[in-house]
């Protein structure tokens, strides 16, 4: 028997390290800690519910386990063979329990590839990983494929870029091919830095055998000798597991000279980024790993033909080398016949903001943004209704309502005006501001620009200007078209993606929710009651008792009023701290 | 450790490998069949604990690997400890009764390779669930 317990860093900040220290104790005092094995995973995707615990051969799934429930998942579970009813997962509409993971909803639409060892396996042992046909992929390659072939099946398989901008994957490995030079290189882009994307983070975590060993296999299909991870240093776990997974693999002799006994030697570095969101762009990492600034380099150039130190360089996101093996081992077609004409093959994405089901989703590329956030998501939490969901982070667009039904591949989203990016997907409901949350984005990009270039250095810092006037009520119906304006301007005269994206947030829900632009300008007021300047605190004269809770709590005595009677609150002292709001007992003050 | 020198090293070493994480894998197939042992005092008692190790090792050694070896709860028929139950995808369970290490064996060879049922032994049928 089997525990899965997960050890991704959602579940272990909820004390899944305390949990398998417990599981182990308690098998101990059972006397079958022989026969029963407990595995820290990767992660399993339902962050939402955890920390998780998975157990086979049952295939019982228990959700936000706490380390008290060791003692009884032992005695009840392993012991006697009974099910602990009260951890088993709940389906929140019929409240129907369901106690394997494969009849749950927010699994049933998933099909991983990317994911698919994350929660199966220890990412420690690399043992685990050979067992389910890991560095097959590289064995097969190097001794069955030549170069060519290796590259053929990756263009026909049609995968794509999935870091953000859906460049052929295939098409990139050649153009490296075709380079002569004494020297090339393998780039993994692990410097995820969307807000609220955490996919990357997951597969080194739960996986990084998969990185390596298809780095290895780029580095035979194009001649390299040497891999690089660039990886952020505010991944602490990911840096340990990869370092882990790396002395196995040279252990093992996957990795160094002549690997498997063949002509091909290979190894790979890590290399640790300080946080800054422009070494995401590719150009800009490459300076970092160099040693210089980071800042984006002209392209042409690409990096396929003069990259790192001036070699040919494959640049590859993490998520996207998850992908080579499974392509490898069972065939371009059967990768190819997964997603839409244009998109193959399947996306990881990762919910978070205003939904049920937090967590990390691998979806086949074509489902409906609806299917994700009402089935696999679960819907909007608590009750509330949908206003848009915000795809591509800092670079991609907010989608509203209307647009749920559009296929989720890099066309269909592009066109809507949002992105595919690195995947994060981030749900809004009837109490978020659109335009606060575009100044929010753009506020983060601005922090980031490098400052390379005049139009994302001054021109985002202009249109955060102008979205802080409308937030303030200072706002005009001509800065409406001054951001349209502008923000092309910076789409097209930026010189890196960072600065090319960076309007997106602005111009999208500029599109689609406009009129929360002009309730802003026009009448002064923000429909969902965020921007600060704009609401108002006004006591309902009917429903007011004259308790006088409000006038003493207020901190800065702008609330007057006698006893028994309605009080009143100054406006023009007024801080709209919300305290009166919040205290009120008799929901006497309302926002306006 | 020694280095892998070949890919027939490193075949050889994932199949040996494989039942490390084989029942996991098993463990989501929806074809699979689930094997129940009783596991519960009774069961204990009764020596269900051999008649499962029993069951593993013969499905190791027939090679079968689409089978999940469960433990369950106490099934009622304490005077039949241990009780097995044969479940496939698309019958309805079998349950068998004082199976002992020969009896498991015989479930093996017979149910589970042969497709025979052992009706000597059988003391439930259920109805089919598809």
């Amino acid at each position: 028997m089997h525990l899965m317990v997960c050890g991704g860093t959602g579940c272990r900040s909820s004390q899944s390290v305390q949990i398998v220290e417990n599981l182990n104790q308690e098998l101990k005092k059972a006397g079958m800690d022989q026969e029963v094995q407990v595995v820290t995973t990767g992660c399993f995707g339902f962050c939402e519910k955890g920390p998780i615990v998975k157990i086979y051969p049952d295939n019982i799934f228990y959700v936000e386990v706490k380390p008290t429930d060791a003692a009884e998942i032992v005695a009840e579970h392993v012991v006697k063979g009974r099910t602990v009813q009260r951890l088993v997962y709940k389906d929140p509409a019929g409240g129907k329990q369901i106690p394997a993971s494969t009849d749950m909803p927010f699994y049933g639409q998933q099909i991983r590839i990317a994911l698919r060892n994350c929660g199966l396996i220890d990412p420690e042992n690399i043992d685990e990983y050979i067992s389910v046909d890991g560095y097959q992929a590289l064995g097969k390659a190097l001794s069955t494929m030549t170069q060519q072939q290796v590259v053929d099946t990756l263009k026909k398989s049609g995968l794509r870029g999935r870091g953000g901008a859906g460049f052929p994957t295939g098409l990139k490995w050649q153009a490296a091919l075709k380079q002569k030079s004494d020297k090339k290189y393998i780039v993994c882009n692990a410097d995820e830095g969307d807000p609220g994307a955490f996919m990357d983070r997951s597969v080194l975590e739960g996986d990084p055998h998969s990185v390596i060993e298809a780095m290895a296999i780029a580095g035979y299909a194009t001649g390299a000798d040497e891999g690089i991870v660039y990886v952020r240093a505010e991944y602490p776990l990911a840096v340990k597991r990869l370092k882990i997974a790396i002395a196995q693999a040279e252990e093992y002799g996957l990795l160094g000279k002549e690997i498997l006994g063949s002509k091909f030697s290979f190894r790979i570095r890590l290399s640790l980024g300080a946080g800054a969101f422009v070494c995401g762009e590719e150009t800009a990492l490459l300076n970092s790993v160099e040693g210089s600034r980071g800042e984006p380099r002209m392209k042409p150039p690409f990096p396929a033909e003069k990259g790192l130190f001036g070699k040919p360089t494959i640049i590859n996101n993490v998520e996207t080398f998850a992908n080579v093996c499974p392509i490898l081992l069972n065939g371009p077609e059967w990768f190819a016949s997964i997603g839409t004409e244009k998109s193959k093959g399947t996306k990881v994405f990762a919910l978070s903001g205003k939904i049920n089901n937090v967590g990390l989703a691998e979806v086949p590329m074509g489902i409906t943004l609806r299917e994700i956030v009402e089935n696999i998501g679960g819907g909007v939490r608590d009750g509330r209704t949908f206003k848009a969901v915000q795809i591509g982070g800092p670079s991609g667009g907010c989608l509203p309502k209307s647009l749920l039904d559009i296929p989720i591949d890099y066309e269909s989203l592009s066109a809507a005006g949002a992105m595919m990016g690195s995947g994060g997907m981030i749900v809004m409901d009837d109490t978020d501001c659109m335009v606060n949350i575009a100044k929010y984005y753009l506020d983060f990009t601005v922090d980031e620009s490098c400052g390379k270039c005049t139009p994302c250095r001054v021109g985002n810092k202009r249109l955060f200007e102008i979205l802080e006037r409308i937030t303030d009520g200072k706002g005009t119906m001509k800065d409406l078209d001054d951001l349209e304006v502008l923000g092309g301007t910076i789409r097209d005269a930026s010189l890196c993606q960072l600065g090319q994206t960076a309007p997106n947030p602005v111009l999208s829900t500029l599109k689609h929710f406009r009129d929360e632009y002009i309730a802003h300008i026009v009448d002064k007021r923000c429909p969902s009651g965020v921007c600060q300047n704009l609401i108002h605190y006004v006591v309902v004269a009917d429903k007011c008792i004259g308790c006088t809770v409000c006038a003493r709590n207020c901190p800065v005595s702008c609330i007057s009023g006698e006893r028994k009677t309605a009080h009143v609150i100054d406006q023009e002292r007024c801080t709209k701290c919300g305290v009166c709001f919040s205290k009120c007992p008799v929901d006497a003050i309302v926002k306006e | 450790m020694a280095k892998l020198k070949s890919m027939e090293e490193l075949a050889k070493l994932r199949d040996d490998m494989k039942n490390r994480t084989e029942m996991r894998v098993t463990g989501t197939n929806p074809d699979r069949i689930v094997l129940s042992v009783g596991m519960a005092t009774c069961g204990i008692a009764a020596g269900g604990r051999d008649t499962m190790k029993t069951l593993v090792e013969e499905l190791e050694k027939h090679g079968i690997n689409n089978v999940s070896v469960v433990a369950t709860g106490c099934l009622g028929y304490c005077y039949a400890e241990p009780v097995v139950e044969v479940r496939f995808p698309d019958k309805g369970p079998i349950l068998y009764g004082d199976v002992d290490v020969k009896r498991a064996r015989e479930i093996v060879d017979q149910h589970l390779v042969k497709g025979i049922l052992l009706d000597h032994a059988i003391i439930g049928k259920g109805a089919g669930r598809r």
